[in-house]
């Protein structure tokens, strides 16, 4: 990592007291995680340019200490040796700890005083658009160039890299240029080499304590500084004396972040698509009307994923029976934890089972039940294993009633950040139209002998259908 | 008095306390083969005379003899046993578990077992106690029969229970130690003639012997009948004759079948209805002396319901037997190997629907039936229906044993018109085992397993990687019905020390040297990614054979079952062009197969790995070329001051050219895909062909016979570049090594080295199926552009293979041994369980690097 600090105001060499090293001299630091250099390629009274060289061991990173991290510097293959991140924090806070600080012995005259800066870093994590860098940085004060780095030029059809090199040119002191970096540098990268904690709190609001409560983006700095720790964050706005409700900090999960940032998990962040709230609760809804209506006492969730609907249908008391099903550990995981089945009072937690289970495998453990839900779990299926889960559901496990929700692909245009042809999840291996939903639903019922209804869910429109369609499937007397 | 007890028994000691029945037990059983109540009300309450714990101690007990009887292992039960009501418990395990419950009761005078309590301090009840047992026992004695007991024995003196002696008798169904050969024939019917042409094509001689007839075979073999012998057919009393003299004279087994216990009771007066053909046996046997007629009678009464042979092997009953009832003997077992069990609706026909035992079945012994005419004899979760209908115009079939093979003679009429016609039961599906493969059962591959493959040893599956490996198969595998292999991983060479190298061919050939194996086959690694292909002739071949329908004619997937090809198109089009070339190759006349299974690696690596590449591999050379090239400059400026940076920018010169190298290095793997011209193909196992599995041949073989294959022109075929080395040829090592350096120099991978034999053929320690050895270039895409560095390299030198090694070998023996089970046929989860715990091992956490 290279940061570069000039100072252009005579006489330049000045920057060499304000950092505390001297510039005709070539300095050495060691770090926990690597070595930094300081030396100046220029220094006479008109320029004068200070180069922070931070080398961060690609070893160590992998084979260092805990190996709790994960993720991220799990990679030999990694940017953090070359790219501005949290490490180069670190490494400000450690070797420019007096100009961070705004500590000057030599000349305290100088602390105070802003100076024509530049700023240059030839890489710096910035995913997305290149606004963000300039949402950052120009409200305090900064003439931002922010230029794209390409991901390859043999391979122009692969886009652009996720780094800028950036050059920031200020009016400021030398204590405000660092804590600016200091604290934005990892907000732009979006990740922290080590674990976010209280202490982390402490360092954003000493570091930010001068500019941070009136910067317009106050709540995404404290949000992704504090690594999407929600109450971290709001702490830190109410210390700020900014915070103004709750819902000032949206959790992570609305606003499409995905918390944990490593190389392996960078995507391009799926928007959420569908309105959340409405359209999830009037599945829930319709499905709870259509259990109430058929009387089921025994229920299983196919797909239950992270618990949301066993969650509702556990306060119905009517239902005595009800198994959770999903395939993804994970999930069932956080469906306990969100289901808090520890906690549960023993009448309540014997009537719920979580259970892994794979929906193209039949499974003794859901037969005879009086209904099977499989809400949004069809289209997350390749089509070519669809009709395992048919037999699997409609001829093994054979529950009197089930119910399919499903997208209605129809709808899709109505959503406007969802671009053309585009499925609402990536998971999603097909999304179908009505009539394709209800010939698959006739035939099965038909081969199955069961009878099927088949009934919209959210607001319809007039051409298109609604955005969600259910099928009821009920058993027929044999 | 001599007690003799059939080998699998619950036997139930009953007397009072003091009798002698733990003394009695202790003398004629294996301690763990008794249950005390005693010692079980101490298990729940450190106390076994504590009254209060007996539901508890009776529990356990009760659930402990149902785990052995499960397992066929004979149980004694050691509690006073003396009120029917202790007694009906024990009589219902018996029962469920289809064995039968013994009693032997220890019927001492009250005096005896006064004066034992008396001498025993744990014993101060008073002796009321004695008085009630004993009355209780006496009440009851006679209703032991009725109660389920079919062996009472009892004792009444001291000195009868001193020489009791106790004679286990195996079970008339044991067969076990024999193992035939046998040919087994299925439902006769009466129809003689077939039967006297079937028997011509096994070769048996039939002779007239008396008024009876005889049969034996030059080779030994010995028939067995499946049962229905009578009935519908024309000449009922030959087909008697011939079966009653080949069981009589040792050289055939019969088991009894349905209608051939109707006509014992019809011929016994008994009131029966003559109908299904029983009036035609009746109306023939007629014609008999009534000497024949209860020789017929005795014969067909006397036979036993079913019989296990050849080590457990080979089941043999009339409507087959699941699992729990083989080799058991019940009143239970005896029904259902003559009538099935039904599912109590019947069909369209007024026929009694059966419940398909077989599609449940699971059992170690292959069960051959009859009872339900079939239109053929088909395997089918190892079982087998040999009724193919001969009476009903159909045929008549035998299996040779252990051979395996069918043998049928057409029937020459129709002599009965059936009920019902004789169709597929599940006609859409090619194969009666397809049908039922068409869903897997989570019971099969969840949990804890243990896999048996043919080579090596045993494989555990831990239920965790089960779990991991159960959400890949769900989400994102293809059919399973086309995943017939999975390949395994591979371990690198061992660590280099060589200077700048990680990898180098040296220790790969040491480490075959040292296992004992004389030639290797070093074949060059291509990178891109693990494809494995299976293609057919065409789409009807791949429904035959796989049984999937609307697929196309195969599939290409990756290492873990995925398929390679989001787009439908260019799959179809790639194995189009495949097809062809194996065509142009004559492959398909060559090996006699219309279908192939090829171990292949799929060009380019970017085609696979794109998001990888722009996410990790892109992105890291991009950030290093951004910032190693200005911090050198810097450097470079600061030096031109005259500070001392002299070494530092040494370093960032290197460092700088480094960041080239790598990104240098990934950009050989990638070009662009415009369309299937630019793919490439290069397979280096022939895995599999119809009824072969091409292990048995050398890697020299494969890599021959698939160089063949690219011959014919086809740019998408590739072939691999490979050298045979004799590893005690120091100059072939050297050339091997030179070339490996010129290979990986102009950015080649590296090379793969194999033993010669697929399967090597040496004791000890299981030799890896393959070892790989990557270039010094390559390896930066691994260990990061700089890993050469010696401070780097250094430390990467410490690296632990045995963890990847274990799993390679463990995959290897997986993978192989799924292949074989499909070529012989086996059902779907027999398959897939050994490609699931490939997957499930694959989720074990190994360094990735390696």
């Amino acid at each position: 990592m290279l940061l570069t600090l000039t100072n252009t105001r005579t006489p330049a060499t000045d920057l060499g007291f304000l950092l505390h090293k001297h510039p005709d001299r070539v300095q050495k630091f060691s770090l926990s995680f690597g070595e930094a250099h300081v030396f100046y390629p220029e220094a006479n009274p008109d320029c004068c340019t200070a180069c922070l060289l931070v080398d961060v061991d690609p070893v160590g990173l992998v084979r260092g200490k805990s190996q709790a991290n994960g993720g991220l510097l799990d990679q030999y293959v990694n940017d953090r040796p070359y790219a501005a991140s949290s490490f180069l924090s670190v490494a400000i806070g450690e070797v420019y700890s007096s100009a961070l600080q705004g500590r000057c012995n030599h000349r305290p005259d100088l602390v105070d005083q802003p100076l024509p800066l530049q700023v240059q870093l030839p890489a710096v994590p910035a995913r997305g658009e290149t606004g963000l860098v300039h949402a950052l940085f120009e409200p305090l004060g900064y003439d931002v160039e922010a230029t794209r780095l390409p991901l390859d030029e043999r391979f122009p059809e692969w886009g652009d890299s996720p780094y800028v090199a950036l050059t920031l040119n200020a009016s400021a002191t030398i204590k405000d240029v660092l804590s600016h970096l200091y604290v934005l540098l990892p907000v732009l990268d979006n990740a922290k080499h080590y674990w976010v904690g209280q202490d982390e709190l402490e360092k954003l609001l000493r570091h930010g304590a001068s500019w941070l409560a009136t910067h317009p983006e106050k709540e995404f700095i404290a949000r992704r500084y504090l690594r999407h720790q929600r109450s971290l964050a709001r702490e830190a706005l109410e210390r700020l004396d900014v915070a103004e409700d709750d819902d000032a900090i949206e959790p992570a999960s609305d606003t499409g972040e995905t918390a944990p940032n490593d190389m392996a998990s960078i995507t391009p962040e799926e928007a959420v698509v569908e309105a959340p709230i409405s359209l999830n609760e009037s599945r829930i809804r319709a499905v709870l009307a259509v259990l109430d209506a058929v009387e089921a006492k025994s229920v299983v969730d196919l797909g239950c994923g992270e618990g949301k609907l066993l969650y509702r249908l556990l306060k119905e008391s009517r239902i005595s029976r009800l198994v959770g099903l999903d395939v993804s550990i994970r999930a069932l995981e956080i469906a306990a934890a969100r289901l808090n089945l520890d906690q549960l009072p023993p009448r309540v937690r014997e009537r719920i089972t979580l259970l892994q289970g794979g929906l193209t495998y039949r499974d003794a453990r859901i037969e005879d039940f009086d209904a099977a839900l499989a809400i949004e779990v069809i289209e997350h299926l390749d089509l070519g294993r669809l009709a395992a889960f048919e037999k699997v559901l409609f001829r093994c496990a054979r529950p009197r009633v089930v119910v399919v929700t499903t997208p209605n692909v129809e709808y899709n245009v109505r959503y406007e950040t969802l671009p053309a042809g585009r499925l609402r999840h990536t998971d999603h291996r097909f999304e179908w139209t009505r009539t394709e939903f209800r010939d698959w639903g006739r035939r099965v019922a038909e081969q199955h002998g069961y009878a099927v209804r088949f009934e919209p869910i959210g607001e319809a429109d007039p051409e298109l259908g609604a955005p969600t369609q259910m099928a009821v499937f009920e058993r027929e007397a044999a | 008095m001599k007690i003799t007890l059939p080998e699998l028994s619950l036997v139930v000691l009953i007397g009072p306390s003091g009798s002698g029945k733990s003394t009695f037990a202790r003398k004629h059983f294996l301690a763990t083969e008794i249950l005390s109540s005693d010692y079980c009300r101490g298990l729940v309450a450190d106390d076994e005379n504590d009254q209060a714990a007996t539901g508890d101690a009776f529990d356990i007990l009760h659930y402990i003899a149902g785990k052995r009887l499960k397992a066929g292992r004979l149980t004694v039960v050691d509690a006073t046993n003396v009120r029917p009501e202790d007694r009906k418990p024990l009589v219902a395990l018996a029962r469920e578990y289809h064995c039968l419950p013994v009693a032997i009761v220890l019927d001492m005078q009250e005096q005896v077992c006064h004066e034992r309590n008396a001498n025993r301090p744990d014993r101060s009840f008073g002796p009321h106690v004695v008085r009630n047992q004993a009355a209780s026992l006496n009440r009851s004695f006679r209703g032991l029969q009725r109660e389920g007991f079919r062996h009472i024995f009892r004792l009444r003196t001291p000195e009868e229970v001193e020489t009791a002696e106790i004679e286990r008798q195996p079970l008339w169904n044991n067969r076990k130690s024999e193992a035939g050969p046998f040919d087994l024939i299925g439902d006769v019917h009466g129809c003689y003639d077939e039967l006297l042409q079937l028997l011509e094509r096994l070769n048996y001689e039939v002779r007239p012997n008396g008024a009876g007839i005889a049969v034996s075979h030059p080779e030994g073999r010995k028939l067995v009948f499946t049962g229905d012998l009578v009935d519908r057919g024309p000449k009922v009393p030959d087909v008697l004759r011939l079966a009653m003299g080949a069981v009589h004279s040792g050289s055939g087994y019969c088991v009894p079948g349905n209608h051939d216990l109707k006509l014992v009771k019809a011929l016994r007066g008994r009131q029966v209805q003559k109908t299904h053909g029983l009036a035609e046996s009746l109306a023939q046997l007629e014609a008999e002396t009534p000497e024949y007629r209860e020789q017929v009678a005795q014969f067909l009464d006397g036979l036993v319901s079913h019989y296990v042979f050849d080590g457990g092997k080979l089941v043999v009953a009339h409507a087959g037997l699941p699992e729990a009832m083989q080799g058991r003997g019940s009143g239970k077992v005896r029904e259902f190997a003559l009538y099935g069990e039904t599912t109590g609706e019947t069909d369209e026909y007024g026929l009694p629907i059966r419940y398909n035992w077989a599609a449940d079945y699971r059992g170690r012994a292959a069960v051959v039936y009859g009872h339900t005419p079939v239109p053929r004899a088909e395997w089918f979760n190892n079982t087998l229906c040999l009724d193919t209908g001969c009476v009903f115009g159909g045929e008549l079939t035998a299996l040779r044993w252990p051979e395996k093979e069918l043998v049928s003679v057409p029937a020459l009429a129709t002599y009965y018109q059936p009920v019902r016609p004789l169709v597929p039961v599940m006609p859409e599906a090619p194969s009666l085992q397809q049908a039922a493969d068409d869903v897997l059962d989570y019971a099969d591959v969840s949990g804890k397993r243990i896999l048996h493959p043919r080579i090596g040893h045993s494989v555990t599956i831990r239920p965790e990687n089960a779990a991991a490996a159960l959400e890949v198969m769900t989400r994102f595998a293809a059919d399973p019905r086309w995943l017939a292999y999975l390949p395994p991983t591979m371990s690198p060479s061992e660590t280099s020390e060589m200077d700048g190298f990680l990898e180098h061919p040296r220790e790969a050939l040491a480490y075959y040297r040292n296992t004992g194996i004389a030639t290797v086959v070093c074949e060059e690694k291509h990178m891109g990614s693990r494809a494995v292909v299976v293609i057919a002739r065409d789409e009807a071949a791949a429904l035959r054979r796989f049984g999937i329908a609307g697929e196309g004619r195969g599939v290409v997937y990756t290492r873990t079952g995925r398929r390679f090809f989001n787009d439908a198109d260019t799959e179809r089009a790639l194995l189009d062009r495949l097809a062809d070339a194996i065509g142009a190759a004559g492959f398909w006349e060559e090996f006699q197969t219309d279908w192939f299974l090829l171990d292949c690696e799929l060009m380019p690596w970017s085609l696979k790995a794109k998001d990888l590449l722009i996410r990790q591999y892109g992105a890291v050379g991009a950030a290093s070329r951004a910032m190693l090239r200005p911090a050198h400059d810097r450097i470079a400026a600061a030096q031109a001051r005259g500070l001392e940076v002299a070494e530092l920018r040494d370093t960032y010169a290197e460092r700088a050219r480094d960041a080239q190298r790598f990104t240098d290095a990934y950009r050989r793997y990638c070009w662009n895909v415009a369309s299937l011209d630019d793919i490439r193909l290069a397979p280096f196992h022939l895995l599999a062909t119809e009824g072969k599995v091409h292990t048995d041949r050398s890697h020299l073989w494969h890599m021959e016979t698939l160089h063949r294959l690219a011959q014919h022109g086809d740019p998408l075929l590739l072939a691999t570049p490979y050298r045979a080395v004799d590893l005690n040829d120091p100059a072939a090592c050297a050339s091997l090594e030179d070339w490996w350096l010129g290979l990986t120099e102009e950015g080649g991978e590296g090379i793969v080295v194999k033993p010669m034999d697929f399967i090597p053929k040496l004791t000890g320690k299981p030799v890896q199926p393959a070892v790989k050895c990557r270039g010094r270039e390559y390896l930066r895409i691994i260990y990061g552009p700089e890993y050469t560095h010696p401070a780097h390299l250094t430390r990467l030198r410490k690296r632990g293979l045995s963890g990847k090694r274990g799993l390679a070998v463990r995959e290897f023996a997986l993978g192989l041994e799924a292949l074989e089970r499909f070529v012989a046929q086996e059902p779907l989860r027999r398959v897939h369980e050994c490609v699931f715990g490939v997957l499930a091992l694959e989720s074990e956490p190994v360094d990735p690097r390696l």
